[in-house]
């Protein structure tokens, strides 16, 4: 089966109904599937092997995943925000690929890669103008590669992650009833299209006939004014996004949101004070914390709005602590915690995170990491409470190992994050001769606040966590260093409380 | 058989996706579906013609059986003479 049955069945079901609108052009279903069309035209001329995307949010990456999908090539959008070498190293891994985007660049750092080069404008008409007749054309049975996604290399070098269209089609058949929204949801979609989360939403979207309503560039602003005029009624967006949108709104910028009934968000870690905040100023919008990974074609566990509303009116504080948590499993994913040798652990027992299941690729150009019975591994660390709530406590190569005592660097974070003076906060590991590795944070004072004493913090964390877990460097720093995504570069703090 | 295939009614406009199917033969409004569409039509069987719904899913009673109705017709879907119902979605709240 190929993903592209998603399009096709949308645009058979209402050919002319809104289903996009980017930079102030609306696009329907029909327009959207003909356009696809044509670009397997163009693929097909080109010879390429892959389809490349080096562009931003656009109907041109709508067009590009179908097209790619209907050929029978994988679909590879590169983030145009890494440096010229890095990003030239990818397209090489990609030769020959229809390219789609920013000409001049692709022209000047991959010009010898023999790459078929389109601007996005050029992209767009040429496959609108090049329509095949109806029924004349055979098109991939969809049993290979939909998508390949470089993993964004937070630890290492990019690795090539590959989901099928088997993967993909098991999220969106297992978790999205098909046109399921009403005619006046539109989903408001911000997040960069070579992120998971901006596939799994184009997919989602047309797949529900949700109208996509596309914010190329996020600014707290232009998100506003979007759900306003575009009558927004879903959007997700990454913690980051949604802190920059409270603190706009408390600083007077002004929009209309009663539209919107729904916000989902994920990525990475949302701080517990942005979320009340976002509670508050968004009264009439369901919550959703997604969990997923690029490896899981998007979501394998969520904490839905009823889950978020129970645990902001109760007083228990267990039940509180969920808004912490990434929620349950999705009905259609498996998952088991598992230790070191493998065992797998029983409630409250921290370990490793495993999942199974159709939408599991765990699957690299190089190699597949999933083990025989078909788990991955996903490299976070958490544990699940007796009544099956899932905590991340970070990733499992961020795990601290003192004497051989393992400590999560987000225990650590979230005791720091309880003084008021401390905005920001990072634990890792950092080199020991005594025991291998001690205890470092990096540490960003509050605007307004006196760095705090280091006795005080040591103190501060003897009285809640265990002395081990008491840092044996402190740095105060500006900042810390985050991705766009709003994922923390560990990595890089390490570095920094090295030297 | 196997998931992947398109199957089109001979007796209406009824297209099915196979998620999953074992052995037996799968209907259409009373008569069996097949990948091309026969030259001449099927009649619609009356015990088979309540219609089949886009993006519906049917199932049978054991869970052997999913079609998904990727186009809609007069015809309603059945295997081996056993009628399929639709699948309960449970809708999941959006979370992408």
């Amino acid at each position: 089966m190929n993903i592209a049955l998603l399009l096709e069945m949308a645009a058979e079901a209402a050919p002319d109904r809104i289903a996009l609108v980017c930079d102030g052009k609306r696009w329907t279903y029909g327009d959207l599937l003909d356009a696809a069309r044509g670009a397997f035209e163009l693929i097909q001329e080109s010879e390429a092997e892959y389809v490349a995307l080096l562009d931003e949010s656009s109907e041109a990456a709508v067009i590009a995943v179908f097209g790619a999908a209907l050929a029978g090539v994988p679909y590879c959008p590169l983030n145009y925000r890494l440096p010229d070498a890095d990003l030239a190293a990818l397209l090489g891994r990609v030769a020959p690929a229809l390219v789609v985007g920013d000409e001049e660049r692709i022209t000047r750092i991959a010009g010898d890669q023999e790459h078929t080069i389109f601007s996005r404008e050029e992209f767009t008409l040429k496959a609108q103008e090049t329509v095949p007749e109806p029924d004349s054309r055979e098109y991939d049975p969809g049993e290979g590669i939909a998508i390949q996604l470089f993993t964004s290399g937070t630890t290492a070098a990019p690795k090539a992650a590959i989901l099928r269209h088997s993967n993909l089609l098991g999220y969106i058949l297992g978790t999205v009833e098909f046109g399921s929204a009403d005619e006046a949801e539109a989903a408001l979609v911000v997040v960069p299209p070579y992120h998971i989360a901006g596939i799994s939403a184009l997919l989602s979207s047309i797949y529900s006939q949700r109208k996509i309503v596309m914010l190329p560039n996020f600014s707290p602003e232009g998100w506003l004014e979007l759900v306003q005029t575009e009558a927004v009624t879903n959007a997700f967006v990454v913690p980051t996004m949604l802190a920059r949108i409270v603190d706009a709104m408390e600083k007077g910028v002004a929009a209309d949101t009663a539209s919107l009934r729904a916000i989902a968000y994920g990525g990475g870690k949302m701080p517990l004070e942005v979320i009340h905040k976002a509670l508050e100023r968004f009264p009439g919008a369901g919550f959703t914390n997604a969990y997923g990974l690029t490896e899981t074609s998007s979501t394998v566990a969520l904490l839905g709005p009823d889950d978020h509303r129970e645990a902001l009116a109760s007083d228990d504080p267990k039940v509180r602590a969920r808004l912490t948590s990434l929620g349950k499993p999705i009905p259609t994913v498996e998952m088991q915690i598992r230790g070191e040798n493998g065992e797998v652990l029983g409630p409250n027992e921290a370990g490793e995170i495993y999942v199974r299941g159709d939408q599991v690729s765990g699957e690299y150009k190089e190699k597949s990491a999933l083990d025989a019975e078909g788990w991955f591994p996903t490299r976070d660390a958490g544990y699940m409470d007796e009544h099956g709530y899932l905590f991340l406590s970070g990733r499992a190569d961020d795990v601290i190992v003192r004497g051989g005592e393992n400590m999560s660097p987000g225990e650590i974070e979230d005791v720091l994050l309880t003084h008021p003076a401390i905005a920001d906060a990072c634990a890792c590991a950092i080199p020991s001769v005594e025991w291998g590795e001690a205890v470092g944070t990096a540490i960003v004072v509050r605007e307004g606040h006196e760095a705090p004493a280091e006795d005080e913090l040591k103190a501060l964390i003897r009285s809640r966590l265990r002395s081990s877990r008491v840092p044996e460097k402190i740095k105060f720093v500006e900042e810390l260093p985050y991705n766009e995504m709003g994922k923390l570069l560990r990595r890089k703090v390490k570095d920094v409380l090295a030297n | 058989m196997k998931p992947g295939t398109r199957l089109k009614s001979a007796a209406c406009d009824t297209e099915v996706m196979v998620i999953r199917c074992a052995d037996g033969q799968i209907e259409c409004g009373g008569s069996p579906m097949g990948e091309a569409k026969p030259a001449d039509a099927a009649p619609l069987s009356a015990d088979f013609s309540a219609g089949t719904l886009m993006g519906k899913r049917y199932v049978d009673a054991d869970g052997k059986y999913e079609l998904l109705c990727v186009k809609p017709g007069k015809g309603s879907l059945s295997v081996d003479g056993v009628a399929l119902v639709v699948k309960d979605a449970k809708p999941l709240p959006a979370s992408d």
